[in-house]
C-alpha cells in the first residue's frame, strides 16, 4: 500500500518523467548526472585522502631518518643527477599542464583537442619514466641499490667518484657512510612508488585515448576525464615533494 | 503478557514476494557480476563465514594442544604457525569486514532511502579482492603457513624466519585495498546519496557507526599497506628500512604497523555499536536515549584511536613520556565508549523490553564489551601493563572485546536483519537456546584466561607449568561449548531459506527505513522513493502510520 507520509507522488511522477530524458550514462541508481558525477569526484578526493596516506608513512621513515643520519642523507642526495632530476620535473609539470588542457577540452567538448592533449600527456609521462630509468641504471652501475653489492666507495673514499669531488663531499667515517644505504632504501621505494603510480595513470591514459577517439568524453559526461586529471595531478604533486627532498639536500653549500 | 513483538502475517495467506533481488535474475553470472549491494552482501557473508570457520577450527586445535601442559598434540612451530594464521584469518577475513561488507552493505543503502551504494563496481571489486586476499591466506596455509604472529613484528619477519611472510603480506595488502574500497564508498554513500528529508541528525545509529568505521578505513589502511610493502621489499631484497645493521629502526615497523592496526579495532567494534543501538531500541520500544550523544561518541572514538597506538608499545624501548602520554590518550578513548554503554543503558530504563535472540545477544555484547572494556583499562595503565602485557590476559581481553563483542553484535545483526534479507524468519527457541550458549562457552572459555593472565602464564606458547592446567581445561571445555553455540545458527539458519515463518514487510515493528519496504527487498530497494519525514526511532510515527494502513485496509 503507498502510504501518502512516506511518499511525494510528485516527486515520484517527476522523476518518471525525467526517467524518459536520462542520459545513457546516468547510472541507474542515481536521481541526476549531477548527483553521479558529485559523488564519483567526491569518491576520487578520498581516494587521493587514502594515497596520501600511503605515501606519508613513507614521509614519515623520511623523516626520522634524514634527522638521524643528515651527514649520509647529504652524501647520498650529490650522489643524484640534478640535471635529470630537474628536467624530470619540467617533464611532469608539462604533463599536468596538457593534462588539465585535456579536462577544458572535454568540458568544452573539443573531441580532437582532448585527444592530442592525452597523446601529449602520455608522451610526457613515458618520458618521465625514460629519464628515471637512465637514472636508476647510473645507480646500478655505481653499486648504490641497496642490498645488491651495496658499494660504500663513493663515500668513504669521495675523491674516487667525480659526483661527490664535484660536490666536495668529505670521507664520511665507516658508520656514517653504512646509513647511505637507508638514503637509497628511501629513494628508490619513494620513487619507485611514485614512479608505479605513473605507470598505472599511463596505461588508464592509454585506454582514455581510445575511447576519447571515439568521442566518448566529449558529449557532456566528463566525471572520468575529470577524476583522471585529479589522479595525475596528484602523482605529480608527489613527485613536487620528491624532488626538494631527495635532490635538493644541502645544495646551497 | 506479551512477551513478544513479532508480528507476523497470516501464515496461510502469506507469500514471499515474487519480485525481489533474490529472484529477478539467476545464474551464477548474475550472481558473480552483480552490482546490487544487497547481493554482495550476501556474498561477502557466505564468504565471510567460510573464513570464520576456518580460523574458528584453527583456535579449535590451539585448544586442543593448550589442554594438556607440554607440547604433545603438535610441534611447536606448528603451534606458532596455527595461532599465526588463527590471527590472520580472524583479524583480515573475519572481524574487519564482518558486519560493514555483510550488514553494512545490505543497509545502509536501505536505511538512507537509496537506490544502491555509490559506487556498485567499486563494492563488487571489493568483493573480489576479499577473494583473491583469502584465497592467498589459504595457499599459505596449504604452502606451510607462517609463524610471526599476526602483527608481522620486524626483525622476526624480515631476517629470521622462513616461513610465507610474502603471500601472508601480500594476502593482508589485497584485502587491506578491499578494505579501503568498502570505507570509501560508504562515506561517498552517506554524503551523497541520502533521501529527500534525510538529513545527518535522522540517521540511524548504525549509519552513524559506519561512517566512523570508514573514516577508520580510509585512514587508517593505507598506512599498514605500505608497512607490508616495506616488510616485503626488505624479505626480497633486503632494503634495509627496518634493520638495524644498516641503520633502519624495527620499531618504526611498530608504529606504521599500530598506526593501522590500533584504528582497526575500532573498525571491527563500531559497526557492532552500530548494530547494538538499532536492536536495544527495536526491542525496548524506544527511542535511543541520547541520540546525538552516542553519534558523536562514534565520531570521537574514530578521532581518538588514531592517538593511541603507541600502547603497543609499552615495554618496546619507546620514551617514558611518550609512555605517559599514549597511557592518558588511551584513558580518553575510554570514555565515549562508556558514553555508548551508559546511553544504552539508560534506553533500557522504562523500556517495554523483549528478549527476543538479537536481545539476548545485545545483552551478551554489553555485558562482555563492558568487561572488556576496562579490562583495556588496566592495559592503558603503564604500571600495570608492564606486567600484564604478552600474558594471556591481553589474550582474553581482545577476546572480550572482538568475540564477546563483535561477534555477539554480529549475530545479534544477523538474527535482527535475517527476515528482511531473507524474507523468513528463524526459529526462536533454538535460536535463544544458541545465544544462551554461546554466552555461557565464551565465558568458559575466555575468563580463566585473565586469571591464568594475571598468574603469569605468558601468549603464544605450546607448553606451559603444570599448575595452570586446570584452569587451560577449563577454558578448552568452553571453546567446546562455544563451538556448538556458532555451529547451531549455521544448522537452523540454513533450515530456516526454505521452512522459516514467513516474515512480512516488519516483523520487529521497527522503524527504519529498510523495514518499511517488503521482505526480500526489490533491486532498487524501494517501490518509490523514501521521503523522511520524522526522526530515528520514532515509534509514535509508526503507530500512526499502521493505524492509517488498518484504517484504509478495513475500509476498503
Amino acid at each position: 500500500m503507498p502510504d501518502s507520509t512516506t511518499i511525494a507522488h510528485g516527486a515520484h511522477k517527476a522523476a518518471e518523467n525525467a526517467h524518459e530524458e536520462h542520459p545513457p550514462y546516468l547510472r541507474h541508481h542515481f536521481e541526476s548526472t549531477y548527483q553521479q558525477s558529485d559523488a564519483a569526484g567526491f569518491a576520487m578526493w578520498i581516494f587521493l585522502l587514502t594515497e596520501v596516506m600511503f605515501f606519508g608513512g613513507l614521509f614519515t621513515a623520511y623523516l626520522i631518518y634524514r634527522n638521524w643520519y643528515y651527514p649520509a642523507f647529504v652524501a647520498g642526495s650529490h650522489q643524484l643527477n640534478i640535471f635529470w632530476g630537474t628536467l624530470n620535473t619540467l617533464v611532469l609539470i608539462s604533463s599536468s599542464f596538457t593534462m588539465a588542457m585535456g579536462v577544458w577540452c572535454a568540458e568544452t567538448r573539443r573531441r580532437r583537442g582532448l585527444v592530442l592533449c592525452l597523446i601529449l600527456t602520455f608522451i610526457l609521462g613515458l618520458g618521465f619514466l625514460g629519464i628515471k630509468s637512465i637514472e636508476y641504471s647510473e645507480k646500478i652501475e655505481k653499486h648504490h641499490v641497496p642490498g645488491f653489492h651495496y658499494s660504500l666507495q663513493s663515500f668513504i673514499d669521495p675523491d674516487s667518484d667525480s659526483a661527490a669531488k664535484a660536490a666536495g663531499d668529505k670521507p664520511l667515517p665507516l658508520d656514517m657512510a653504512r646509513h647511505t644505504e637507508v638514503y637509497f632504501s628511501l629513494y628508490f621505494a619513494m620513487t619507485g612508488m611514485h614512479a608505479l603510480h605513473m605507470i598505472i595513470g599511463i596505461g588508464i591514459l592509454g585506454f582514455m585515448i581510445f575511447r576519447a577517439r571515439a568521442g566518448a568524453y566529449t558529449e557532456g559526461h566528463v566525471t572520468f576525464v575529470e577524476n583522471f586529471g585529479l589522479y595525475w595531478h596528484f602523482v605529480d604533486i608527489i613527485w613536487i615533494f620528491l624532488f626538494p627532498l631527495l635532490y635538493l639536500i644541502s645544495r646551497h653549500q | 503478557m506479551s512477551d513478544t513483538i513479532v508480528s507476523l502475517p497470516d501464515q496461510s495467506t502469506a507469500r514471499i514476494p515474487k519480485m525481489n533481488y533474490l529472484t529477478k535474475e539467476n545464474g551464477i553470472l548474475s550472481w558473480l557480476l552483480t552490482g546490487d549491494h544487497k547481493r554482495i552482501a550476501i556474498l561477502y557473508l557466505i564468504s565471510l563465514s567460510f573464513f570464520f570457520f576456518i580460523g574458528g577450527a584453527l583456535a579449535g586445535l590451539i585448544r586442543l594442544e593448550l589442554l594438556t601442559p607440554q607440547a604433545d598434540l603438535m610441534a611447536t612451530d606448528t603451534y606458532n604457525k596455527v595461532f599465526t594464521m588463527h590471527g590472520v584469518i580472524m583479524v583480515f577475513f573475519f572481524l574487519v569486514p564482518s558486519v560493514p561488507a555483510t550488514l553494512g552493505n545490505f543497509l545502509i543503502p536501505m536505511m538512507i532511502g537509496a537506490k544502491d551504494l555509490a559506487l556498485p563496481k567499486i563494492n563488487l571489486l571489493s568483493w573480489y579482492l576479499y577473494v583473491a586476499g583469502g584465497i592467498l591466506a589459504i595457499y599459505t596455509m596449504a604452502a606451510g603457513g607462517v609463524d610471526t604472529g599476526w602483527t608481522f613484528t620486524t626483525p622476526l619477519s624480515t631476517h629470521y624466519v622462513n616461513t610465507n611472510v610474502l603471500t601472508t603480506g601480500l594476502a593482508v595488502f589485497v584485502a587491506g585495498f578491499s578494505s579501503i574500497f568498502t570505507g570509501l564508498n560508504f562515506i561517498v554513500t552517506i554524503h551523497k546519496m541520502r533521501c529527500p528529508g534525510m538529513t545527518w541528525f535522522r540517521l540511524p545509529l548504525f549509519v552513524w557507526a559506519h561512517y566512523a568505521a570508514s573514516i577508520l578505513m580510509v585512514l587508517g589502511t593505507p598506512v599498514v599497506a605500505i608497512a607490508i610493502v616495506l616488510v616485503m621489499l626488505e624479505r626480497t631484497i633486503g632494503i634495509g628500512i627496518f634493520d638495524p645493521a644498516k641503520g633502519g629502526d624495527p620499531l618504526l615497523f611498530q608504529h606504521l604497523f599500530w598506526f593501522y592496526s590500533h584504528p582497526a579495532v575500532y573498525i571491527m567494534i563500531l559497526p557492532g555499536m552500530g548494530v547494538i543501538s538499532e536492536t536495544i531500541s527495536t526491542f525496548s520500544r524506544k527511542r535511543v536515549f541520547g541520540y546525538t550523544a552516542v553519534a558523536f561518541s562514534s565520531v570521537a572514538i574514530a578521532v581518538f584511536g588514531f592517538f593511541v597506538w603507541a600502547h603497543h608499545m609499552f615495554i618496546m624501548g619507546i620514551s617514558n613520556y611518550a609512555v605517559l602520554v599514549f597511557s592518558l590518550l588511551t584513558m580518553l578513548v575510554a570514555v565515549p565508549s562508556a558514553i555508548k554503554i551508559f546511553n544504552w543503558t539508560f534506553t533500557l530504563y522504562k523500556g517495554s523490553i523483549t528478549f527476543e535472540t538479537p536481545m539476548l545477544y545485545t545483552f551478551g555484547f554489553m555485558g562482555l564489551f563492558t568487561i572488556g572494556g576496562l579490562t583495556g583499562v588496566f592495559l592503558g595503565a603503564s604500571g600495570t601493563d608492564i606486567h600484564l602485557t604478552e600474558t594471556y590476559f591481553i589474550v582474553a581481553h581482545f577476546h572480550f572485546v572482538m568475540v564477546g563483542g563483535m561477534l555477539m553484535a554480529f549475530l545479534a545483526g544477523i538474527h535482527f536483519w535475517w527476515p528482511k534479507m531473507t524474507g523468513r524468519m528463524y526459529p526462536e527457541k533454538i535460536s535463544q537456546l544458541a545465544a544462551v550458549v554461546t554466552f555461557i562457552g565464551f565465558n568458559f572459555t575466555f575468563f580463566p584466561q585473565f586469571i591464568l593472565g594475571i598468574l603469569g602464564m605468558p601468549r603464544r606458547y605450546a607448553a606451559y607449568p603444570a599448575e595452570f592446567q586446570v584452569l587451560n581445561v577449563f577454558s578448552t571445555a568452553g571453546a567446546t561449548i562455544l563451538g556448538v553455540g556458532y555451529l547451531l545458527p549455521v544448522l537452523y539458519l540454513t533450515w530456516s531459506l526454505k521452512y522459516g515463518a514467513i516474515a512480512g514487510d516488519n516483523p520487529w515493528q521497527a522503524t527504519g527505513l529498510e523495514w518499511q519496504t517488503q521482505s526480500p527487498p526489490l533491486t532498487e530497494n524501494f517501490a518509490q522513493m523514501p521521503i523522511m519525514d520524522h526522526e530515528a526511532y520514532d515509534y509514535e510515527w509508526l503507530e500512526n502510520k499502521e493505524r492509517k494502513e488498518k484504517e484504509v485496509t478495513s475500509a476498503g
